[in-house]
């Protein structure tokens, strides 16, 4: 394979050999891989993905993988929906839905995963760990498990039942630690550099953010290549946001596209919004949340590491970061699953109520092509929508019982 | 005295080792002791403007300094400092 890759530090663009490695020596600015597009666009078109199997792989020119991925396991190619519903509701008649709840743990987190368990093994590490806000621990579970590795998942103590049952059962070690995101975080990057294990999200961080590119790869292709006006996008680290931007540039630079000008909006919960509250005030650099505080547990993010470089795309593309409150963002989960049947996580609420919360204010047209991604299986954080949903009848094995009642309440008419 | 945990990047500059006890009253005093002893430290993690890079943080049993009092946080001799880059994970 030509050697198209290579690490760059984001702040001072010092280049390093491939390694499991994250950050610069000399500054500590993050490292992303840096593609050479000009070699990629000789042998990558259109219809030569059109012909590979339904996976992430497809766009494996564009992520930093020698092979050995694992082809059986079905990542990514999610549908991308219409959601016309959805879309009368908020006075848009353009929308889908990028329904990345059907992975094979129910979050995006799996391309990441997908493309950080494949490096890990091809670096020779015999250990898979991550530190996770939930849907991250269940990926790493699920992929250890498949390969065979060892895996240990750092959480934070109050994590949802949902999400921790749903790492535990692939037989992960699970480490609940009685601290905020942040806490836990600085943690496992200690742990880290003690240890010689693959954390998806401190050594192989750089290889394993790649990975979130191929929702946008796939929403383009599924569009049949045409890049939508919109893409609203859930912000916590800010990873996911500033990988789409990449992957819009990307799609031009390779030549898959001829331009685009796609606007990428963030979404933020207003009880962990540094990024949103830097974007209101106009500020290119944002201030840590110290004790973040909303149901979506999954951005609950106080510093977010790629919250300079959000703001940054957000101003280079035209993009608006927004926050939304508990209250929108349960309203939304209700919204999403009684308008397309798509019963999503907080995550997804939240963007979902950024999403009408943009169109109400004409920032997205009615007419305009909108794409929001849905990135988490509601299945997982069922807690918040507890009492939140419709009330049920209770009747007893009559069918007199089942007229009275459910008349009394004005929601059949007696045949 | 205080002590503080070196990342790897940064061992390079304490002859390998991870944790070296520096004394200090302060974390601004700390970086300069840490400095005088280990030369080159400073320009590592701190800007021209002599703050702390962006992708760099300190944190004294376990909370930023930010959210304390910055380099004056003062300290005592049990305290654990960690220097910490900046990572994430999440969406």
């Amino acid at each position: 394979m030509p050697i198209t890759q290579t690490l760059r530090c984001r702040e001072c663009e010092r280049t390093y050999p491939l390694e499991a490695t994250h950050i610069c020596e000399l500054d500590f600015g993050p490292l992303e891989l840096q593609f050479d597009y000009t070699a990629i666009r000789e042998s990558i078109s259109r219809d030569t993905i059109a012909s590979r199997p339904p996976t992430l792989w497809r766009y494996h020119e564009l992520l930093p993988v020698a092979g050995g991925w694992d082809p059986t396991w079905p990542v990514g190619f999610t549908p991308l929906q219409r959601a016309k519903n959805l879309g009368d509701r908020l006075g848009l008649s353009n929308l889908y839905i990028k329904n990345d709840t059907v992975n094979p743990t129910y979050s995006f987190k799996d391309r990441v995963v997908a493309v950080a368990i494949t490096k890990a093994r091809e670096f020779g590490f015999e250990t898979f760990a991550c530190a996770s806000t939930g849907n991250l621990a269940g990926a790493v579970s699920a992929a250890g498990a498949r390969h065979n590795m060892p895996t240990y998942v750092f959480i934070p103590s109050d994590l949802e039942v949902g999400k921790v049952r749903g790492a535990a059962i692939y037989g992960a070690q699970i480490v609940a630690v009685d601290g905020t995101y942040d806490e836990l975080n600085r943690l496992c990057s200690e742990i880290a550099d003690l240890y010689n294990w693959a954390f998806c999200n401190i050594n192989i961080r750089p290889y394993y953010a790649e990975g979130s590119k191929t929702l946008a790869f796939e929403t383009v292709e599924q569009l049949g290549w045409i890049a939508p006006d919109h893409i609203v996008a859930p912000i916590a680290s800010g990873s996911l946001y500033t990988k789409v931007g990449k992957a819009m540039r990307e799609l031009v630079d390779v030549g898959l596209l001829k331009q685009q000008t796609t606007r990428i909006h963030g979404a933020q919960p207003a009880g962990c919004a540094p990024v949103a509250d830097a974007f209101g005030h106009g500020h290119t650099t944002y201030n840590p949340v110290r004790d973040p505080n909303t149901v979506a547990k999954s951005l609950a993010i106080g510093n977010p590491a790629d919250g300079f470089y959000a703001l940054k795309l957000a101003k280079d593309v035209g993009g608006v970061i927004e926050s939304v409150t508990d209250d929108e963002i349960i309203e939304a989960m209700q919204l999403l699953a009684s308008t397309e049947g798509v019963f999503a996580e907080t995550a997804a609420g939240v963007t979902i109520a950024v999403l009408a919360k943009l169109a109400e204010r004409g920032v997205i047209g009615r007419d305009e092509l909108t794409v929001a991604l849905v990135t988490g299986n509601g299945l997982k954080t069922q807690e918040a929508v507890d009492g939140q949903t419709s009330a049920r009848f209770e009747i007893t094995p009559s069918m007199k019982s089942f007229e009275k009642t459910l008349a009394d309440h004005g929601v059949l008419t007696p045949a | 005295m205080p002590s503080v945990r070196i990342p790897t990047p940064l061992r390079s500059l304490t002859d390998g080792q991870n944790t070296v006890d520096i004394e200090a009253t302060t974390v601004g005093d700390l970086l300069r002791n840490l400095n005088e002893i280990h030369p080159g430290f400073s320009e590592r993690i701190l800007d021209e403007d002599g703050e702390l890079r962006r992708f760099v943080n300190i944190y004294v049993d376990g909370e930023d300094i930010r959210y304390r009092d910055g380099f004056e946080t003062e300290l005592t001799p049990n305290n654990e400092i960690s220097i910490v880059p900046s990572v994430a994970g999440g969406i």
